[in-house]
């Protein structure tokens, strides 16, 4: 079976974001960029899928501009057997990416799609549950398992207050949470030999889909910051704070 | 115009996220319908019924429904959209899981976890873990969104609404896609983590010991559990407790933060909170900065202290 895991490459979750001077955006500009470390899930849970001899191909594929190659030349270090990089300039919201990655589907034949449950950028968390919808297929959002079976997948998800286990006819979506496993390290050399394989560039503008975003940007902003409280001195002043603010 | 809010409820109650909502959807100033999605709603129907500012409760009780899949609940609010302008719901795994099948099938944006409604079709979400507030606006036809409860306050009780029943669509469409397996629920008597009043929460220096020790103060004052990512990883605490960007976000009256150091990731899902409290051993920790009271100490040590000052009370 086929499995196709979706990435992408967002501002590295140690980076405090900066915002442009006229508040139009995020300034992403000389920024340190990674895989979304929920899609790292998403390929390591293939690759898993793999070892137990569930899936015999990874192929993993991302939207955006030639910088995005770096993402695909991760995952192919960890170990995916074919990269897609779909290319395209226009600003990416989570429908416009479904309907891309759903024009591959129906390119590629895929048994599952896995993909990070959120984007730590946009946290969204959109872009699986919208896939699975174009497809008419079933989906498995926040998964921290994954066992396939007799045409099946059953995923146990994390949900409010505890977790829900669905069965799900291939192919199925199913999005990556974050205790669904550890991500191997990517070693040194796998990264060099991942220079050398080739990626398949496809222009998005040629798969006659409409990605055009439909939510427009109108500000971006820093939250109020916090006032600074004070530091007590020891419990005895904590509960008595406590007290005077009125919270216990 | 009107208003259709996907409500949250656990099959006995309606969940004060839905009143949050409800207060959300008052933006719009247009009437405001709730669908209930269930099995054996009576209680939770009337229940919805009566929140102020709700016109119409849309009650849809089947057995197959009991533990609705995303599948199903976005057939049936696809069946019912074309009378809606606006389709809500709280931020919640279920609304999460559903809305954005919804709006894909209808071919619109979605806009998740939204803080504040600027305008009909103008939102404030965050974004990068909470630290950017990004303004949006859609020229959607139908606007497809969930809404941070916790940025809203609950609804009251009024006049009651009417209550019609729907009938769950003939073959639900999940069938030939996905099948209910089972759940599993854990079974707590402390008030739940989005709602509640009083939060504590530890993080990864608690190791085995995070029951015995955030237990008691957490019982004394009525207060939820939570957790941060790294406790939860390393097995000290059941993963429905994380609270952050990824996990539950919280803004309680109080917020005790044992053993948290404070990264961002944390900070997003409960700097909103009234008052928070951090004890931490290291006085340069990021939670300080976002502390009202901070205690620089050992937490095996202050917060049984904390714990038995206030059984003194
Ligand atoms: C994609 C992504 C998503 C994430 N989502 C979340 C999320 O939703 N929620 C979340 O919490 N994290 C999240 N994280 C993880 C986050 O970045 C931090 O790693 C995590 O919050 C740290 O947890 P901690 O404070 O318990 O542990 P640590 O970082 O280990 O900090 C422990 C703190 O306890 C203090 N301490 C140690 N011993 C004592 C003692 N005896 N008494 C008092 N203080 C003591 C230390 O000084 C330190 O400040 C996410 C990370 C990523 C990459």
């Amino acid at each position: 079976m086929k499995v196709l895991v979706a990435v992408k490459r967002v501002v590295d979750y140690n980076i405090r974001p900066r915002i442009k001077a006229d508040g139009s955006d995020v300034d992403i500009a000389g920024v340190k960029m990674s895989i979304n470390p929920f899609d790292e899930i998403a390929i390591e849970e293939a690759l898993r899928l793999k070892e137990r001899g569930v899936v015999t191909e990874i192929v993993a594929v991302t939207i955006g501009t030639a910088a995005c190659q770096d993402v695909l030349r991760h995952a192919l270090a960890m170990g995916a057997d074919r990269v897609i990089l779909l290319e395209s300039d226009l600003e990416l919201q989570p429908l416009g990416v479904a309907k891309l990655l759903k024009a591959i589907v129906d390119k590629e034949q895929p048994g599952l799609i896995i993909l990070g449950k959120q984007a730590i950028d946009d946290d969204a968390g959109q872009t699986g549950q919208m896939l699975a919808a174009l497809m008419h297929a079933g989906q498995g959002a926040f998964a921290s398992s994954i066992t396939v079976a007799d045409g099946e997948a059953v995923v146990v998800r994390e949900v409010d207050g505890g977790t829900e286990t669905v069965a799900l006819k291939l192919p199925a979506v199913i999005t990556a949470d974050l205790r669904l496993n550890e991500p191997r390290f990517v070693k040194l050399p796998n990264l060099m030999m991942a220079k050398k394989k080739p990626i398949e560039t496809i222009a998005a503008s040629d798969l006659g889909v409409n990605a055009e975003p439909r939510l427009k940007l109108l500000k971006a902003a820093e939250p109020a910051e916090r006032k600074a409280g004070i530091k007590v001195a020891n419990v005895a002043e904590l509960v008595s704070k406590l007290r005077e603010a009125g919270a216990i | 115009m009107t208003v259709l809010i996907l409500a949250e409820h656990d099959g006995k109650q309606i969940k004060k996220a839905t009143r949050q909502a409800v207060t959300a959807a008052a933006a719009w100033n247009a009437p405001i319908h709730l669908v209930v999605l269930g099995h054996e709603l009576q209680a939770v129907t009337a229940e919805a019924a009566a929140i102020a500012g709700v016109s119409e409760v849309i009650c849809v009780d089947a057995p197959a429904l009991a533990h609705a899949l995303a599948e199903d609940v976005a057939a049936l609010l696809l069946d019912l959209a074309p009378k809606y302008q606006v389709i809500l719901a709280p931020y919640s795994a279920a609304a999460k899981n559903a809305l954005p099948r919804v709006a894909a099938l209808l071919d619109v944006a979605m806009i998740s976890d939204v803080i504040s409604i600027s305008a009909p079709a103008t939102y404030i979400r965050p974004t990068y873990a909470g630290s950017v507030l990004t303004t949006v606006e859609s020229s959607d036809a139908v606007q497809v969104l969930t809404v941070r409860a916790s940025s809203f306050d609950a609804a009251a009780n009024g006049p009651a609404a009417n209550i019609v029943d729907h009938a769950a669509l003939a073959a639900l469409s999940s069938q030939n896609q996905a099948r209910f397996v089972s759940a599993t629920h854990t079974i707590s008597d402390r008030p739940e983590l989005a709602s509640a009043r009083v939060v504590v929460t530890g993080g990864r220096p608690l190791e085995t010991r995070f029951d015995a020790i955030l237990n008691p103060l957490a019982a004394k004052l009525g207060a939820a559990i939570g957790a941060t990512r790294a406790a939860v990883d390393a097995g000290f605490a059941p993963n429905d407790l994380q609270v952050g960007q990824t996990g539950t976000v919280v803004a309680p009256e109080l917020y005790i933060a044992a053993g948290v150091s404070g990264a961002a990731q944390h900070l997003a899902g409960m700097k909103d909170s009234k008052v928070i409290v951090a004890i931490n051993l290291d006085p340069d920790a990021a939670i300080f900065q976002v502390a009202d009271f901070g205690l620089v100490a050992d937490l095996f040590e202050a917060v049984p202290e904390l714990t038995a000052a206030l059984v003194a009370e």
